[in-house]
């Protein structure tokens, strides 16, 4: 068999969906994710934004890391991996993971799908193939790297239920939040999950990429009776802001490519103690995270509501007005549905607790003149968006 | 169990002794468990035909330290180092060479190389001793080091600095990390006399005299020099293990023998007992590995209760045992061409120069051996003469470079390697074939499957520079404590190393006795 290499003439593959998102794409606003072409905006960020949250958006996830992982060893595997006690995930079922280094500084995180009896997929932010091979030894277990042997679409917004039942995929209304259904769209086979980035009803639609046209292509079919959108990168970002999600490589150091000692950041540092489990058993990372978790913790990714409508940028957090520096914002954006600047900021805990005066120093332009400006801000724990109808099954139909 | 044990040794070679021993000593109830049948490890006795016995695999040591024998008692149980031995280096034409400690002699020996060789090994001596520090203590931590660690460090620098001095400073730093063959070649004129030294660095790691930080195993290997001179293994009640087997049982440390520890028990991160081949289970408040660390960590706890990243270190180890023992019952005196007969008793060697060693060591890169192999010879019956039956006599042979796993498999080479290393001795001593009555061939492999040294590393792990001091065995167990709590390491994959020292034993008792974690 002779095998064409012709990956080096492009910089940035082509995902199966190109040729349709090219033809979207107004703006030509394209970037890298994961070495694939993906755009940032196709047309209007505003419209993307929208059609997340008023409509459906559809993105294509070809791009995310995807790792099969099978063989008789693959639960004890994953099991050693991940800080989560996942011995409650059982076959058509999703969870969220992060794992760590033996330091207990995160590594990544993703999305474990259980496929099947000792079948699971990973789904990473990224590359991760090193480590997941580096964990095997010792196990019976095959770590496959599959990114583009599978081709995604992520389905998302409020009538995305909807919308994916006129395209033709039937038995969605008993998918639930964190479930996987073995569907058909028309003819095709597809897998569902009810999975997504954006902290609003959504789908996650896994296929061949021999079938990914056509099921794009149904989908978008139904254009005229529903608001139906491509997004980029740009719209997810505000997305999932709102939803308190975060991105391992931009609002914290991974731990694999981290320099500088003490730059990387375990899950409790991030507010991802939620799922880490100490007395699950042994994982790489348990011990260090035992020690760090006797002692008052140094520091939390806070997620704060910035007072004001000045964009807020990159700043400095500060315990009080003219206070100490406490802090850094990570990640920033505007929320047009909650009508606040959102942010997830990097805090100095004082004695283990968040300083209770939180304010952020930034500077902005006002007509090309450099400001310098003082906002208060409130810390919150829960989601900064989180509407009711992410989570109910059937979902509304429109 | 009847009574509680606070430590469990897992295996009886010499380091486990010793340290099952200080662990006794310093009130603790210690089971060492060995899985073959008598104590002592790699120098534990073995007898081939019947009336042959051999003292065990090593032959030439220098003496324990003072402060073992004195704390361990063991010249009360009847540890007598053997009589200094000088090392011949053979040559097939009869010109040999003797190496002494302080001089040289023999046939055409260089004016130069003779008032060159006192001066080199004065300075090395003192390079050894400047280096002792870190030998007789756990290597240092670099971060957060506590104060002991600091101590060690600050006496290490004064000695270096201010008891080296100056110059000779310079020069230590200059040869630390390099190789033999330059500072030999540098130093001295004679091929023997090089080819002896280069053996004496190389031998027991997959090194050749080429091979940087050969300076640095040669110095390991002298250091036991300041405890005094080299002598032979030659079995009986003076021998170090019999004495230490005595000294551990008078502590009252029990010795189990043939029983094979096939895991250690973890549970929640804690080390809690070994289980036995069979299913017995012991357990105990500490266990301790005198094993390989690959096989300790890699195997008896297992990779899947270890962190990633250390697992993957742990596998790295790098240390692939290419020395072969052949011993032979004889039923005469060899006699080699040009040796007197009463030097018979001495160390031979069959290095004749460095070109000669580091050819030997091309072959076994790429799994093969050479025809021409480097070559330790002993005759511990010329020292005790109830080896071996009246006027018969045994020789063992420490066989560089025998890589472990080699090309097309041992099972039909074997034989063929043994009749090589045979003919190749038959050069130098033409009738020891004839004298011979019996003989036993133990490849690396062989090693491996007799005394669990992974590879059939004599060191349980190559003596270079990456895994010496604190990143011996490895980064995250170099202080005798691994990661799984209540399990330490006392063997010779630990700080400072192999070679009949014990100080890897010692070390170990006393960090698993400053951390108070037994009782």
């Amino acid at each position: 068999m002779i095998f064409e290499h012709t990956h080096f003439r492009q910089a940035l593959q082509l995902s199966p969906f190109h040729e349709r998102i090219a033809a979207l794409s107004k703006t030509e606003n394209w970037t890298s994710w994961n070495t694939y072409k993906v755009p940032r905006v196709l047309d209007k960020l505003s419209t993307e934004y929208f059609a997340i949250r008023s409509g459906t958006a559809v993105m294509d996830l070809t791009p995310m890391e995807k790792y099969r992982i099978s063989g008789g060893d693959a639960q004890e595997y994953l099991d050693r991996l991940v800080a989560r006690d996942i011995s409650n995930l059982r076959p058509g079922r999703v969870t969220y993971i992060v794992w760590c280094n033996d330091d207990g500084k995160l590594i990544d995180d993703g999305t474990l799908f259980q496929l099947g009896d000792n079948d699971y997929r990973i789904c990473a932010q990224h590359h991760q193939l090193d480590w997941l091979l580096m964990s095997a030894a010792g196990f019976d277990v095959q770590v496959e790297l599959e990114t583009d042997n599978v081709a995604a679409l992520a389905v998302q917004g409020p009538t995305s239920y909807s919308v994916l039942s006129e395209a033709g995929i039937a038995g969605l209304e008993h998918l639930k939040p964190f479930g996987i259904h073995d569907l058909h769209c028309g003819d095709i086979p597809v897998t569902v999950s009810r999975t997504g980035f954006t902290g609003d009803l959504g789908y996650e639609v896994w296929m061949q990429p021999s079938d990914a046209l056509a099921v794009w292509d149904a989908i978008f079919a139904v254009q005229g009776r529903y608001d139906v959108h491509a997004m980029g990168l740009d719209a997810l970002e505000m997305v999932r802001i709102e939803a308190g999600f975060i991105m391992p490589g931009f609002d914290f150091n991974t731990a694999e490519s981290t320099v500088r000692d003490g730059y990387d950041r375990s899950p409790y540092e991030v507010g991802l103690g939620w799922v880490v489990n100490l007395d699950k058993g042994h994982f790489t990372g348990r011990k260090a995270l035992q020690l760090e978790k006797t002692q008052p913790g140094k520091r939390r990714l806070t997620k704060i509501v910035v007072d004001g409508n000045k964009p807020v940028g990159e700043a400095f957090i500060y315990n009080g007005k003219n206070g100490k520096q406490v802090g850094e914002i990570r990640c920033t954006t505007w929320s047009p549905i909650l009508k606040a600047n959102l942010a997830l900021a990097d805090i100095d805990l004082v004695n283990g607790k968040l300083p209770s005066d939180l304010w952020a120093r930034f500077d902005y332009q006002r007509e090309l003149k450099w400001r310098t400006a003082w906002a208060a801000c409130r810390a919150q724990a829960k989601p900064f968006y989180n509407p009711e109808h992410r989570s109910a099954t059937p979902p509304a139909r429109f | 169990m009847t009574s509680r044990t606070d430590a469990i040794i897992i295996g009886a070679g010499h380091n486990g002794l010793v340290c099952a021993t200080y662990l006794a000593r310093a009130g603790l109830n210690v089971v060492c468990i060995e899985a073959r049948d008598s104590a002592g490890g790699m120098s534990a006795p073995r007898t081939i035909a019947d009336d042959y016995h051999f003292p065990g695999l090593a032959q030439a040591s220098y003496p324990v330290s003072s402060a073992i024998r004195t704390d361990l008692k063991l010249d009360r149980f009847g540890y007598t180092p053997g009589r200094a031995v000088q090392t011949i280096a053979l040559d097939s034409a009869g010109r040999n060479l003797s190496i002494g400690a302080e001089s040289i002699s023999g046939d055409s020996v260089p004016d130069a190389d003779a008032a060159a060789y006192p001066v080199f090994r004065r300075q090395y001596l003192e390079f050894a001793k400047a280096l002792r520090p870190l030998f007789d203590n756990k290597p240092p931590r670099l971060k957060d080091m506590p104060f002991a660690d600091k101590a060690t460090l600050l006496k290490l620098g004064w000695n270096i600095r201010m008891g080296l001095g100056k110059e000779a400073m310079y020069e230590l730093l200059r040869i630390a990390a390099i190789n033999i063959y330059d500072v030999l070649n540098d130093t001295f004129e004679d091929d023997r006399l090089k080819g002896a030294i280069a053996a004496d660095a190389i031998m027991g790691s997959a090194m050749g005299p080429r091979t940087p930080g050969t300076v640095l195993t040669w110095l390991q290997r002298i250091e036991g020099e300041l405890n005094g001179p080299l002598s032979l293994q030659s079995g009986g009640r003076t021998q170090l293990v019999h004495a230490l087997t005595q000294s551990a049982e008078d502590a009252g440390v029990r010795i189990r023998l043939a029983a094979r520890v096939e895991k250690i028990l973890v549970d929640n991160g804690k080390a809690f007992g070994v289980r036995l081949t069979g299913g017995e289970m012991l357990k105990a408040r500490t266990v301790v590995s005198n094993a390989d660390p690959r096989l300790t960590l890699g195997s008896l706890v297992g990779p899947r209760l270890l962190d990633t990243m250390f697992a993957n270190r742990v596998a790295q180890i790098r240390g692939p045992g290419v020395v072969a023992k052949l011993n032979l019952a004889l039923a005469g005196k060899p006699e080699f061409n040009g040796l007197a007969d009463d030097l018979s008793g001495e160390r031979l060697l069959i290095a004749p120069s460095m070109k000669y060693v580091e050819r030997a060591y091309n072959f076994s890169k790429y799994g093969e051996y050479s025809d021409q192999p480097v070559l330790d010879i002993a005759m511990p019956s010329m020292h005790n003469s109830g080896l071996a039956p009246d006027g018969h006599h045994v020789m063992s042979v420490n066989v560089a470079y025998v890589p472990y796993e080699l090309a097309g498999g041992w099972d039909e080479q074997k034989t063929a390697l043994a009749y090589k290393v045979i003919s190749q001795l038959g050069t130098y001593s033409p009738n020891l074939k004839s004298l011979i009555v019996d003989h036993e061939f133990l490849t690396p492999q062989d090693i491996e499957d007799q005394f669990g040294a992974v590879q059939g590393h004599w060191h349980h792990g190559e003596l270079s520079i990456h895994q010496s001091f604190m990143m011996r065995p490895l980064h995250g167990a170099a202080q005798y404590d691994t990661p799984v709590e209540r399990l330490f390491l006392c063997g010779a994959g630990c700080h400072p190393g192999g070679g009949l020292t014990g100080l890897p034993g010692r070390n170990a008792a006393r960090r698993i006795l400053a951390l108070g974690g037994v009782k």
